[in-house]
């Protein structure tokens, strides 16, 4: 048996029938490799295990998460709890813990991955550093390994293991930076020479920027910039929690975007990464959110499903109790063109490496500021004629993708994170008709 | 604890760094959220464990356990040394460390009321209580509540003989109201748009007094659906207190940070438009922004006895009568900029590498009030408590968001207006700043919520402000 499966029945067995439980047990490590003007400056590691808990007594709930999980440590975290519980007003919406139900049989786990060394991560970021001569490299390369077990008062069991790779980085010149990223289960696919090669292509041609006009322009986004739209329309809009409050932008049912939008949440595609269970024991599967421009579903967890009466999809992460259960396995489909064959298609418009930054302005019309970072170029008759020194954003992501405004996809979809969270969306380069930029970022 | 810190420091010394230090951190949360008069969360976490750090060369290894034993505590120190060693594969300038004074000594913050032994119940039920008080006001559909509490001890040894321990309490929360419309939602917040943190005890939640609040947040938020929105336009801005505490935050407080200037910090975060050549010259601001970094102000959120390298905490100044002349740094960044090292530098919890960190960045207060300054302004905006905020790599170009503005005509306030933004540049906004409050409208704002790092950190900061005008600014932005 493993630690962490003997952790959930230690502590099941601990509060015993004295009220509904559902424990995560985790044991993992997390190591990154850090490196800024050419050198590994940082270079962390941690290993450890920790356990949360949480319990419904009569229905009062109480959650607690511990590191301390030696016998007496357990013991004294579960009586806390329970006390906790009782003294709390009871949730008129709690909604039981899971009843037990099969897992997919997926494991997005590579074992070199979970035990990769400092020497191995350090050599991915000799590859980036080298392919920028004359430049300076910032950036990282991370490895995650986390093994997880989930039981509840109910009878649902449910173990997994995941790992991830990250090596992500820019190279400077003088005047201007360029990106480069990749993400992965196994951190044998990653090249860190083909990533820094893309980030010193970015760097180099970006060398001598001018300030564009600000105005409505097409944009090529990359797929770093796409990954930006897709983690706001997840976290604000398909999520189950804001959409019952009233704060998303969403309609179920409706053609609400371009009919070439296409987004899903999919734990279970052999690319994605994850355990196929959410924090409350529930299984995940394929949930689509949007299909040919049709808004079809949100994610929910047990609490919002219940509200709505439709079953949770396993989406419940740490914090969903505030902000709500969020998809963090999207996919958004692509095209077949290549990125020059979607350039082509541009007579005006502006190439968006990553966007930064970006915060939104109002959840229910998804207006969203922010700026442009690592390489923005101007597109003329088809071709990238100069760079443009970085710009700022005001653009609502919805109307962004309306319908007719899609007019391109590329057949490069990728892992892509610019500034939230890594490993969480997997999607291509995109063409769209119009973006509202608001002004240059100096001025 | 002191024990497995030095059990750690003798294995990665041994091991082959030059220099190690260790922090046995163990801490305690309380978290409690409550949504139109339920409670929605209420969350307890422990954390226990040590984090090694060795230098080696020209970089660190960290290592860090939550197994809290000798054994473990020597297996961290042997692996942090190794993790360093690794980084020789690509290795930079030999890393230089600024001698600080060697003390061994503790600190406590001071506080009144054990947030901990305040009764659940007496929490719960003041949010319950404020949160019904919003939603009895006509169109808000959400009202929540919020408070949250750390008890930090943290036990600090270095190679070099520090031996510290410090215990840190810190206490907070916040209500906001939020009123939905047919194609909007609109917000209002109290005492700030993320809540209000302090150093201290329970005493802090008692003098913010949320439940006399509660009903105007409310009101607004409502009124704020029907509002005018805020035209596109150059006019003047006066910033509420809590509204420029931020402005601080992400146009001074990054920018002046020495990891980013010397460009440890430009994948992610970012670097800064400032360039230490300048330091001292540099027109940041007008003749009324003085800025210090103070971690000695009692009762604000940036505030400790020791960084987390040992450093005795200290102010410094930052901006002087509007040049720049200080930044925030640790013993190896202010070594290399030649500057003596700042005190500044914290780690989130026991397993995150310490890095250049805000303490207290504020602006000493001016010698008026915000009743002076509307009543001398014959045309502008009032912008109060944060909505939205985002900001360049190099901490130069922003755009700020606010919950509510008021127009201002011939010294009074006017229309409510919704949506209101303004946007600049760090420099040229700061040198438009005339008029200053001070008094008791001078406050310690804190930021609970500070971002930096790989892996990411999160940093508890403090930011000193009262509100202030800045002429000509460019407010009313959208797409």
């Amino acid at each position: 048996m493993s630690r962490e499966i003997h952790l959930t029945e230690q502590i099941l067995d601990l509060v015993g029938e004295r009220a509904e439980a559902e424990v995560l047990a985790s044991t993992g490590n997390l190591a990154l490799t850090r490196f800024a003007n050419s050198f590994i400056h940082q270079n962390v590691a941690e290993e450890g295990e920790a356990v949360s808990l949480r319990v419904a007594v009569d229905g009062r709930i109480a959650s607690s998460k511990t590191t301390a999980t030696a016998p007496d440590s357990l013991a004294a975290f579960v009586e806390a709890a329970l006390e906790t519980a009782a003294m709390q007003p009871v949730d008129e919406d709690w909604a039981g813990v899971a009843a037990p139900a099969a897992l997919p049989a997926i494991e997005h786990a590579d074992d070199a991955t979970y035990d990769a060394s400092p020497d191995t991560r350090a050599n991915l970021v000799k590859e980036f550093i080298e392919t920028g001569t004359g430049m300076l490299a910032a950036g990282y390369c991370q490895t995650e390994g986390q093994s997880v077990a989930f039981a509840n008062s109910a009878g649902q069991a449910a173990s997994g293991r995941n790992t991830s790779a990250i090596i992500d980085g820019i190279h400077q010149t003088g005047t201007s930076a360029g990106s480069g990223h990749a993400a992965s289960v196994a951190i044998g696919d990653l090249d860190g020479a083909a990533v820094g090669v893309i980030a010193a292509q970015r760097a180099a041609d970006s060398v001598a920027p001018f300030d564009a006009k600000p105005g409505e322009y097409e944009v090529i986004l990359a797929p770093e910039a796409v990954g930006t739209l897709a983690v706001f329309l997840g976290f604000y809009g398909f999520n189950g929690k804001m959409l019952s409050e009233g704060q998303s932008f969403v309609v179920l049912g409706s053609q609400q975007f371009d009919d070439r939008f296409q987004m899903w949440d999919d734990v279970t595609d052999p690319r994605a990464m994850g355990i196929p269970f959410d924090t409350e024991g529930t299984p995940k599967g394929r949930l689509e959110l949007v299909a040919d421009g049709v808004t079809r579903g949100v994610a929910h967890n047990r609490k919002t499903a219940k509200k709505t009466g439709v079953a949770s999809t396993g989406n419940n992460i740490p914090g969903s109790e505030g902000w709500g259960p969020v998809p963090t396995n999207v996919f958004v489909g692509g095209g077949d063109r290549s990125v020059d064959e979607l350039i082509a298609d541009v007579e005006r418009g502006i190439y968006v490496s990553t966007f930064n930054y970006c915060r939104i302005l109002d959840p229910k019309t998804m207006v969203v500021t922010g700026l442009t970072r690592n390489g923005t170029f101007m597109i003329e008759n088809g071709r990238i004629t100069d760079a443009v020194t970085n710009m700022r954003f005001t653009q609502s992501f919805v109307d962004a993708l309306g319908e007719g405004k899609i007019l391109g996809l590329g057949g490069d979809a990728r892992f892509a994170d610019s500034e939230f969270a890594a490993g969480i969306m997997y999607v291509p380069t995109m063409h769209l008709a119009s973006w509202n930029f608001t002004g240059g970022a100096e001025g | 604890m002191f024990e497995y810190a030095v059990a750690a420091v003798e294995r990665a010394l041994a091991a082959g760094a030059t220099y190690a230090d260790a922090r046995v951190v163990v801490s305690k949360q309380e978290s409690i959220d409550v949504q139109n008069q339920a409670v929605q969360s209420l969350d307890r976490t422990e954390q226990a464990g040590v984090g090694v750090r060795a230098l080696i060369g020209s970089s660190w290894g960290f290592f860090a356990t939550a197994d809290l034993s000798r054994r473990a505590a020597i297996v961290a120190g042997e692996r942090a040394a190794e993790i360093a060693r690794a980084s020789a594969a690509v290795p930079g300038d030999r890393m230089q460390f600024t001698d600080v004074a060697v003390v061994q000594a503790s600190y406590e913050t001071p506080y009144i009321e054990d947030p901990f032994t305040v009764p659940l119940s007496e929490k719960v039920d003041l949010l319950i209580g404020v949160t019904k008080t919003m939603q009895e006001v006509k169109g808000v559909a959400i009202a929540t509540g919020n408070l949250t509490f750390y008890d930090t001890n943290k036990w600090f040894v270095s190679s070099q003989g520090h031996r510290i321990h410090q215990h840190l309490v810190e206490s907070g929360g916040g209500i906001d109201a939020t009123a939905l419309g047919e194609s909007e939602s609109q917000r209002r917040s109290y005492p700030q748009s993320f809540g209000q943190y302090e150093t201290g005890g329970y005493e802090v939640i008692r003098k913010w007094d949320f439940a006399a609040n509660a009903g105007r947040i409310a009101e607004e938020a409502a009124a704020l659906l029907t509002a005018d929105e805020m035209e596109e336009q150059e006019t003047d801005l006066i910033l509420e207190g809590s509204q420029l505490a931020l402005q601080i935050h992400e146009s001074v407080g990054h920018a002046i940070e020495l990891d980013r200037i010397l460009g440890w910090e430009a994948a992610f975060a970012g670097t800064s438009h400032l360039q230490l050549p300048k330091l001292g010259t540099f027109k940041f601001g007008s003749e009324l922004m003085n800025i210090t970094a103070d971690a000695t102000l009692p009762g604000a959120l940036g505030t400790f006895g020791y960084d987390d390298e040992g450093t005795e905490a200290q102010s410094v100044e930052i901006v002087k009568d509007g040049t720049w002349v200080g930044v925030l740094s640790g013993r190896d960044s202010a070594a290399m900029a030649g500057l003596p090292p700042g005190g500044m530098v914290r780690g989130d919890g026991y397993n995150r590498l310490p890095m250049v960190r805000m303490t207290n960045i504020g602006i000493l207060p001016g010698d008026s009030s915000l009743e002076e300054i509307i009543a001398d302004t014959k045309s502008g905006v009032y912008m109060s408590t944060n909505r939205s905020w985002s900001i360049d790599d190099k901490r130069l170009n922003f755009q700020f968001g606010t919950e509510i503005a008021w127009e201002v005509k011939d010294g009074k306030l006017g229309r409510m207006l919704k949506n209101p933004t303004y946007t600049g540049i760090g420099p040229v906004f700061w040198a438009s700043l005339d008029r200053l409050a001070g008094g008791d409208e001078w406050i310690h704002w804190g930021t609970p919520n500070c971002g930096k790092g790989q892996p990411m950190q999160v940093a508890h900061t403090g930011h000193s402000a009262a509100p202030g005008r800045f002429k000509n600014v460019r407010v009313g932005v959208r797409g």
